[in-house]
């Protein structure tokens, strides 16, 4: 190939076309960016007004110092997150080890059934909780809260950690008993470290999903246990406040390092397994 | 990297007495009698019983699914038999669990612990055991040197060949001084040529460590080459147990001789038999030989009987010129060579004999002081072999 052929392949390789991939990409970047870019700009605005008259971050300023209930509805959903997420994860990693290596009657019907609160829509869930905890004479609040958002976490947990389960070999659990290792020195030297990746992956999950849910947290929740998305939306009734927008850039920077974080993490366990 | 294995076989063995690992390991016996397994209506195993002599390399050989790795995992303790009794040096140890029988076990997989080094693999069992860390960091290395993966101390098991994950392996078990060790199938995952030589360094090792090694195996070569004992078995049966040499040259039973090595296997009727030196010299009718054969056997046979006549490939000779030797009683037939098959250091014919029947025979190639011309396709040839080159086979179907 001559050479200003060459130049030519990298002139054309760098051109952007209009071709179709190029219009959807463009589509879906706005579409997934711009409310976002709209919420952050409006968050620094003076006044509550849809369109930009002044920076300012009062805000920011209002969203830390005069915004109690906002707060208290952050504690409840970081508490519900961490509770549930973490029963979860234990609940669904113990039950993927158990039907993946113990036979028992109903093991099919119990994997069949432990999918289902994923795949039924929201609503379905949220009202047979509802029911369900009216029937038990239940007061509704945190409690109830938590014990939803555990039950549609543990499906992602024990397919997270299923999935890993099933590239681990099960002679290694032989091979720690061969060695000298109980059953339950095996499980903890052997087994969890092995698939700690997945259990992980269903914990963080877990948290973000309990962190971001509304539908069923609506159903369940009684008065003054209010997560985060319900009392944001309840203060969305009586229009936005720029507080919430002041919220949201908080929120998306925290999610961010998070994920960053998150990555790293599991890339240095990965590169370690 | 067959080059570099081979090389480190010799060093490895030579340089280092007992493989520089202290002193030859306390061994035991292991008796397995009247094993009986059962999964759902599959039978395993069908009362099973072998008796493993103290140090000896002993082989489990048989086809898929003949219940061997059952007998291994019951031996390992992995699994339970529904009756029959294990014993170690004569002590029942059927209720202990796994980990306080004093037995390894090589696994096919290797099953390496993949979370941890080739250094904290081999440590496992010391660290369980609570030894102090210059002890385990000591003997660890002793092992490390023993397997020769010096340069591989600190990679994790994804990072390593095959041949090298079977080297952690047995270092894993031996560190832990097992009076036994259990080797399921442990070259099955890796190429043939390195299955050769790990299989050398496996029976080096043996006679280093001195301990019963009781290995499973569907390849009959590596059982032939490295046993001191096989035990052949079928569909959950053990049909022969015996040194490799009496499994090849007197195989027990129709199943054995097929399965060890390649045989001409033909039906046969005992006519006669009369004595002929320390044995028996027995006259068969074989049908598809299309006449009477001369063998020899240990036994007197009751004429009539019904039996089979087998003789090895190699055992045949295969001439253009009719074979004769005055002191030895020969059995030939003439026919056309229908298939030569050339494989370098050998060749093999099927030759068809003038009645119909097939002679496989197998002709080492020498060089040119061998006297005769070749043998090529559609020569007209004798095959021939001696009466205590065949052997009758008095237990068929099985």
């Amino acid at each position: 190939m001559k050479e200003h052929d060459i130049e030519r392949l990298h002139a054309r390789n760098n051109q952007v076309h209009l071709s179709f991939s190029n219009i959807m990409l463009v589509f879906v970047l706005f579409f997934l960016f711009i409310p976002l870019i709209v919420v952050v700009t409006y968050s620094f605005n003076e006044t509550k007004e849809m369109n930009f008259t002044g920076f300012t971050l009062q805000w920011y300023k209002k969203l830390f110092t005069d915004s109690s209930a906002l707060w208290a509805a952050f504690t409840n959903s970081l508490l519900v997150a961490m509770l549930s997420s973490i029963t979860a994860t234990i609940l669904g990693s113990m039950a993927a080890i158990g039907i993946k290596w113990y036979q028992f009657k109903a093991r099919k019907a119990i994997i069949s059934v432990s999918y289902l609160p994923m795949v039924l829509p929201e609503v379905i869930v949220g009202v047979s909780m509802l029911i369900f905890f009216s029937s038990l004479n239940i007061n509704l609040g945190l409690f109830t809260i938590y014990i939803a958002h555990t039950t549609f976490n543990l499906p992602f947990v024990f397919l997270l950690v299923s999935a890993r389960l099933d590239e681990f070999d099960y002679s290694t659990i032989e091979a720690a008993r061969d060695l000298g290792a109980t059953e339950t020195q095996s499980l903890f030297k052997v087994v969890i470290p092995s698939i700690l990746p997945g259990i992980l992956s269903g914990l963080l999950m877990s948290v973000t999903m309990s962190l971001e849910d509304f539908v069923i947290t609506f159903f369940v929740t009684g008065a003054g246990s209010d997560t985060l998305p319900l009392y944001v939306y309840s203060q969305i009734r009586y229009g936005v406040s720029p507080v919430i927008n002041a919220l949201s850039m908080i929120v998306i920077l925290g999610t961010m390092a998070l994920a960053w974080v998150c990555k790293s993490f599991l890339k240095t366990i990965a590169a370690n397994s | 990297m067959t080059q570099e294995i081979i090389f480190r076989t010799i060093h490895c063995t030579n340089d280092l007495p007992y493989g520089g690992i202290g002193k030859p390991l306390n061994t035991f016996p292991v008796a397995a009698s009247h094993i009986t397994r059962a999964f759902g209506d599959f039978k395993a195993l069908d009362d099973v019983s072998v008796t493993i002599n103290a140090g000896e390399f002993f082989s489990l050989l048989g086809p898929s699914g003949c219940g061997k790795t059952t007998l291994l995992r019951i031996i390992a303790g992995f699994d339970y038999p529904d009756s029959g009794s294990l014993t170690f040096d004569g002590k029942d140890i059927l209720d202990l669990p796994p980990e306080k029988r004093h037995v390894n076990t090589i696994f096919q997989t290797y099953a390496l612990f993949p979370h941890l080094s080739v250094y904290d693999n081999i440590a496992f069992a010391l660290k369980l055991k609570k030894r102090s860390k210059e002890e385990i960091d000591e003997k660890v290395w002793r092992f490390v040197r023993m397997v020769q993966l010096e340069d591989h101390v600190f990679k994790k098991p994804s990072q390593l060949s095959g041949g090298q994950k079977q080297r952690v392996a047995i270092a894993r078990a031996l560190i832990n001084e097992p009076n036994v060790l259990l080797l399921d199938e442990p070259l099955s995952a890796l190429d043939a040529k390195l299955r050769q030589n790990l299989l050398v360094e496996l029976d080096k090792i043996h006679d280093q460590v001195g301990i019963t090694f009781i290995y499973v195996t569907h390849d009959q070569s590596e059982a032939l080459s490295v046993s001191d004992h096989i035990a052949v078995m079928n569909k959950g049966k053990v049909l022969q147990i015996g040194t490799p040499y009496e499994i090849y040259e007197a195989p027990a039973t129709e199943f054995v001789a097929k399965f060890i090595g390649e045989t001409n296997y033909y039906p046969a009727t005992v006519v006669s038999f009369e004595s002929y030196k320390d044995e028996y010299l027995v006259k068969a009718l074989v049908p598809e030989l299309g006449g009477e054969v001369l063998v020899t056997d240990f036994e007197p046979q009751e004429p009539g009987k019904e039996v089979a006549y087998t003789v090895r490939p190699e055992k045949v000779h295969i001439a253009t010129e009719l074979h004769t030797k005055a002191d030895r009683l020969i059995n030939s037939y003439s026919g056309v060579v229908e298939e030569p098959v050339y494989s370098g250091f050998q060749s093999k014919y099927f030759v068809k004999l003038d009645n119909g029947s097939t002679v496989k025979v197998l002709k080492q190639h020498e060089n040119y002081m061998d006297d005769g011309p070749d043998i090529e396709w559609k020569d007209h040839v004798y095959v021939s072999w001696s009466a205590e080159d065949g052997f009758l086979i008095k237990e068929m179907g099985q």
